[in-house]
């Protein structure tokens, strides 16, 4: 039979198929239908009983769980009502999940407009002198945890980028089912499981062995504690980039005599490049609202501190954290700071989108 | 620069491959290996540091074991906490997380299943402090009237009994908040088993005359069952090290063990216990809560090790 054959049978048997074959079915719009009448029946007993906004689409939700199987089982039989109330949870199911999102992008928006202003970004907590009043004020700005927030993730970037990046190419190109591969394999699977506060616990362990002095606390210590976290994202991202690289590519570069190693610089990274760099700015934007890490391991100041291996810094997370449990006062800097942040995430979520976007398709025709 | 031929015979083990190569090609396979063993000696190092620093703290003074008497105890209740807390989250996250992959591989239009999951990954991206912040007031605030209901009528039941929390902030709440956090994690992993199916055997399901339901009951979760099991375990294990969360809508508590999922002072978990109380420069403290810090990682790493085995048997079995 040709596919043109199928083509000309299709409508037939679908006709047959709805109209003799099986029982009798509700119309396409059925779900549709039952929907707005539950709402419009909802929409009607809040305003007759007084219910808030909130109850009007949870109730008609729940009509329609109930209502829509019912007219199901009358209609056509107990097998296809089953079948419409799961597919009924499953919306439901994604219609609750969008709603803490909804929520928590919106208050974070509601709450955090108003606090950002040109002050907020270009000055830090420290206290001072009121000219007006004479009163020791704080700076009310967050520029000490952005500059803290860059500093420390620039150096976890710096940390981990390396070492990604070439235990990839270790597993993709050198590992060949070894037993070094499969253990590190099995072992990055894990990292992604650590607790970051236990990756924050590490770095002061390993800092307060090493110098003897348990208080202490720098910038590169949360650059090393967020690498961590971030080695097992980068390695599974390149990896994955460089598995999709054709072994043709390779083996034209081999029969042309380039060593590997050039081959491997010249051929495999610049053809997997945009998914590599998707991975690590993928990787970027899970540790940058990292908080516990930080607390732990970098501390809080009220003043920038621009040097990553001395003093403590501050850091957007920890200082919302801060921010937070200070005064009410304080609370407005806290959810500017958090609409920042999560500002800094979506942007660089979108980025990475982009750059996969643009580089994707190099893989083959 | 790197096609020296000019090897001593020594090399010989090397494999064959390599042997034409040169100087450039040892390096460079050298720096691969190194990069990889440093993972290695990074995990190891993690749990050797925790080790050495915390194990002060398994014979610390009493006063620093609050609500109990020694390391032993006082890790036992935290660790309650911890899988209290976790425990509560998934009871609300595994429901979710399979109908949402299902949603995704099987019932959403095509047109809509790739933003849908798009969006899934955008929650995971909220950073958890701000998640914290969420959950503090504006959650716990709208909760309170839910509290209240369950506490009316299903009081009797001993989860839900008194004494109610008067903010609104508990462990119910603190569970919900993770269950948000943990969602887009097992979606993802049982999206992709789901989608594995085989199509012929859906095709065969539906063929025999099947509603949608029951060939994804009979042909789909058969399949995926250890696959979702993994991807439960994966959420489980970051719910239980996830922290700001539960530090900021539970606050700082002594470790108490109680099944109340309404009241006040409630269990907290081991991870929100150290950020909690991690800042002061108490050397004793800190041993302590290094030394907790050492059980909540060796029991994560179980988690996430026994998960990620469940997913390897899994594709062997499938191979």
């Amino acid at each position: 039979m040709t596919t043109q054959g199928y083509g000309t049978i299709e409508p037939e048997l679908d006709e047959l198929s709805i109209s003799s074959f099986s029982h009798v079915r509700l119309p396409r719009f059925a779900p549709l239908l039952v929907l707005l009448g539950a709402l419009a029946l909802s929409g009607l007993l809040a305003l007759l009983l007084g219910w808030g906004p909130v109850a009007i689409p949870v109730v008609a939700v729940i009509l329609t769980i109930i209502a829509l199987p019912l007219w199901s089982a009358v209609v056509e039989n107990r097998r296809a009502a089953v079948d419409r109330l799961v597919t009924c949870l499953v919306w439901t199911a994604l219609a609750i999940t969008l709603v803490p999102l909804v929520w928590v992008l919106e208050k974070t928006i509601a709450e955090g407009i108003p606090a950002i202003s040109w002050h907020f970004l270009t000055n830090d907590m420290r206290q001072g002198l009121d000219p007006v009043t004479f009163k020791m004020v704080a700076g009310g700005g967050l520029k000490h945890a952005l500059l803290g927030t860059l500093l420390v993730t620039l150096g976890a970037v710096v940390i981990s980028v390396p070492i990604g990046l070439m235990t990839a190419i270790y597993l993709v190109e050198y590992a060949r089912g070894s037993w070094i591969g499969r253990t590190i394999t099995i072992l990055v699977d894990v990292m992604t499981g650590i607790p970051s506060i236990v990756a924050g616990l590490f770095a002061v362990a390993l800092f307060s062995t090493i110098t003897g002095n348990p208080g202490i606390r720098f910038g590169l210590m949360g650059s090393i504690a967020l690498s961590l976290l971030m080695i097992p994202t980068v390695v599974r991202g390149a990896e994955e980039m460089m598995r999709l690289v054709p072994s043709d590519l390779r083996e034209a570069a081999y029969a042309l005599g380039v060593p590997k190693w050039r081959t491997i610089l010249k051929v495999v990274l610049p053809t997997a490049f945009g998914g590599i760099v998707t991975g690590v700015v993928l990787a970027i934007s899970r540790v940058v609202g990292e908080t516990a890490p930080l607390l732990v391991a970098v501390g809080t100041v009220d003043y920038v501190n621009g040097n990553l291996f001395s003093g403590r810094m501050m850091t957007l997370p920890v200082y919302i954290m801060q921010e937070y449990n200070g005064t009410v006062d304080d609370r407005k800097f806290a959810w500017g700071a958090a609409l920042i942040l999560i500002a800094i995430v979506m942007i660089l979520n979108l980025v990475a989108r982009i750059i996969g976007k643009i580089f994707a398709p190099q893989t083959g025709r | 620069m790197s096609t020296h031929t000019a090897e001593p015979p020594a090399e010989a083990p090397a494999p064959p491959r390599r042997r034409r190569f040169g100087l450039g090609d040892r390096v460079f396979s050298g720096l691969a290996l190194l990069a990889g063993i440093t993972i290695m000696v990074a995990l190891a190092a993690v749990f050797v540091f925790l080790a050495v620093r915390g194990s002060a703290g398994l014979h610390a003074d009493s006063s620093l074991y609050p609500a109990a008497g020694n390391f032993v105890a006082y890790a036992a209740k935290l660790l309650f906490g911890t899988v209290w807390a976790a425990v509560v989250a998934m009871v609300f996250a595994v429901p979710f997380s399979i109908g949402l992959a299902l949603f995704v591989s099987h019932y959403a239009p095509r047109w809509l299943a790739t933003p849908v999951a798009y969006v899934i990954d955008l929650l995971a991206a909220v950073p958890s402090v701000i998640f914290g912040l969420w959950g503090l007031r504006t959650l716990a605030n709208a909760m309170k009237p839910v509290e209240g209901w369950l506490n009316a009528h299903l009081g009797f039941i001993p989860l839900f009994s008194d004494p109610l929390s008067t903010s609104g902030r508990s462990v119910l709440v603190a569970g919900l908040v993770l269950a948000v956090m943990i969602i887009p994690i097992t979606t993802a992993i049982c999206r992709e088993v789901f989608a594995q199916t085989p199509r012929l055997n859906e095709e065969a399901a539906l063929a025999l005359g099947a509603t949608r339901w029951e060939m994804i009951r009979y042909a789909v979760f058969p399949y995926a069952r250890s696959g979702v099991i993994a991807g439960v375990m994966l959420g489980l294990g970051r719910a239980l090290g996830e922290t700001m969360a539960v530090t900021f809508v539970l606050g700082a508590e002594d470790p108490l063990v109680t099944v109340k999922l309404l009241t006040s002072p409630s269990p907290p978990t081991i991870a929100s216990n150290i950020a909690q109380r991690f800042q002061g420069e108490n050397t004793g403290q800190q041993v302590v809560l290094l030394a907790t810090g050492l059980v909540l990682f060796v029991f994560t790493f179980a988690v996430n090790f026994i998960a990620r085995w469940v997913v390897a048997r899994q594709e062997r079995k499938l191979a």
